[in-house]
């Protein structure tokens, strides 16, 4: 039972990574309807950047929030000078120039900061808080920074103007420019968030998979897999998805497939949403006529 | 007077097809203007070649005196041209509230809520749907939405594609009666274009007659109907 218990909340706390990544595809899904393949490998460039802050002397949350305006800017400038080129293209155009992205950004981490695999700190004390040996500080500490970065996004689109021009352009790009919304611009700044969630995403998965350019091979998968789950039109079906799926790994890593197949779980997720629900637990059927 | 819109030899293209020849038209500052014609003769093509919408042209637009042909659309709407699309261009997704909120996104001002309660005023049935998603509003409470939306940027011209779309006599008459208040209070401009040849003729003040892209006619309402072609044409008798 205590093992069971240990397993779940350890399982919420990979879901708080995952969530992060699927709310990110999700966001560039809902704006552009296309799949940001290169997500993970963003997010591990942001890592990278916030180690290097780091390891300059920073202190931790000083080095998270430049880790975060760098991103931010990265993803802004990505979607100014690379994705509207593509813009009206045909999806495979998209898919391909996110494939090369992943690599390219993958490469560039390679050789910028060698590929040896590195320690990256925790902000979260390294001693049991409150005596409970279920989490350690630094799962209890992934769970609440995503669930207050969570809580952030949901706000700003929930209740500032911006907010809601970015959510209007999304879903029908050419009234918003009837009412004045800078189309081009709003999808720009869901590519600025997405990699903030992302860097958030690296910066907490860091410490527990080590800093290396393959870190979020599989985080992004995972991530694939609650983006999925949650309904990716849903951004609120992706992080419910997302700790959905990370209670499923670990659950099903310890007690059915073991833990060497546990990212077939994540395979098995997107193959059976695919097949049985493809809108996902909480999305929406759209009828396309092609 | 003065014009608020003018169209001198405006051709449009969709692709290498030509849907505008030379159309010129003017609405005078505060006036009311029908563009009436079969379909396919360029009355959507037009309002979108003034947005810059998908649609490329030649030719000169202004907008208030100054050329906006060109310009992005989102920059027209900011120089004040308020747009009731084909299909209305509802935010579905979205309340009502929001779709309104979006109407007045460009405004700054401290008027935006005293606005939002004379749309009440225009179209009682907002209020009661306000927190409601748009999409299952039925089709004359998003055409009175999309309506409401165009109004709430306080537009100098607001452009209407067939309000009478889809729906039921009798709302049509209401919401024309409602545009023709709008347009004699806030001396706002308007030009609407309209397949019902009947009801637009009673509604505006100067109307223009569209065919396979080009003007052939224009005039005052009574001009126009008592013309012999066109009433064998357009008003069925």
């Amino acid at each position: 039972m205590q093992a069971l218990l240990h397993q779940l909340l350890s399982g919420l706390a990979n879901g708080a990574i995952y969530a992060s990544v699927a709310l990110a595809l999700v966001m560039i899904f809902k704006a552009t309807h296309e799949v940001n393949f290169a997500q993970g490998e963003l997010a591990m460039f942001s890592t990278y950047i916030a180690y290097t802050l780091i390891e300059a002397g920073l202190p931790y949350w000083v080095a998270f929030l430049i880790t975060l305006i760098f991103s931010f800017v990265t993803g802004i400038g990505i979607e100014r000078l690379l994705m509207r080129r593509i813009q009206g293209k045909s999806q495979l155009t998209a898919v391909i120039v996110f494939i090369g992205l992943l690599v390219a950004v993958n490469g560039l981490a390679s050789s910028l900061f060698t590929s040896s695999i590195k320690p990256f700190p925790s902000p979260f004390p390294s001693q049991a808080w409150y005596g409970t040996t279920y989490l350690s500080p630094h799962e209890v500490g992934m769970i609440v920074v995503t669930l207050v970065v969570l809580g952030i996004v949901f706000a700003f689109f929930r209740f500032t103007r911006l907010g809601l021009a970015m959510r209007a352009a999304a879903e029908n790009p050419a009234s918003s420019r009837l009412v004045g919304i800078r189309v081009g611009w709003m999808l720009a700044l869901g590519w600025g968030l997405a990699s903030v969630l992302g860097a958030v995403a690296g910066m907490m998965a860091a410490p527990i998979v080590f800093l290396e350019p393959n870190m979020m091979g599989g985080v992004i998968l995972y991530g694939f897999a609650a983006a999925l789950l949650g309904g990716i039109d849903n951004p609120w079906g992706a992080p419910i998805g997302g700790f959905m799926v990370g209670v499923l790994e670990n659950l099903a890593g310890a007690y059915v497939v073991g833990s060497h197949l546990k990212l077939a779980v994540a395979l098995f997720v997107i193959v059976a949403v695919l097949v049985f629900k493809p809108s996902g637990l909480f999305g929406r059927t759209v009828v396309v006529r092609v | 007077m003065t014009a608020v819109l003018e169209l001198r030899g405006v051709d449009a293209w969709y692709g290498n097809t030509a849907v505008l020849r030379g159309v010129t038209l003017d609405v005078q500052d505060g006036g009311m203007v029908a563009l009436l014609g079969a379909n396919g003769a360029g009355k959507t093509t037009t309002l979108r070649a003034i947005c810059n919408m998908g649609v490329r042209t030649r030719g000169e637009i202004r907008l208030a005196g100054q050329r906006i042909e060109g310009q992005p659309t989102e920059r027209i709407a900011r120089l004040g041209v308020g747009h009731v699309p084909e299909g209305r261009g509802t935010f579905l997704g979205l309340t009502v509230d929001e779709n309104l909120r979006l109407g007045g996104y460009l405004r700054r001002d401290r008027k935006v809520a005293s606005d939002t309660s004379k749309m009440f005023g225009y179209f009682p049935v907002l209020r009661d749907r306000l927190f409601q998603q748009a999409g299952t509003l039925s089709g004359g409470e998003q055409q009175m939405l999309a309506i409401a939306r165009a109004l709430m940027s306080r537009p100098k011209l607001l452009l209407l594609d067939e309000p009478s779309f889809g729906l039921a006599p009798i709302l049509v008459q209401e919401i024309f009666r409602i545009l023709r208040v709008i347009n004699q209070e806030e001396r706002m401009a308007m030009l609407v274009v309209e397949q019902n040849a009947r009801l637009a003729l009673d509604l505006v003040g100067q109307v223009f007659l569209l065919e396979t892209g080009r003007v052939v006619a224009s005039g005052p309402p009574q001009q126009i109907a008592a013309d012999e072609s066109v009433r064998r044409a357009y008003l069925g008798q």
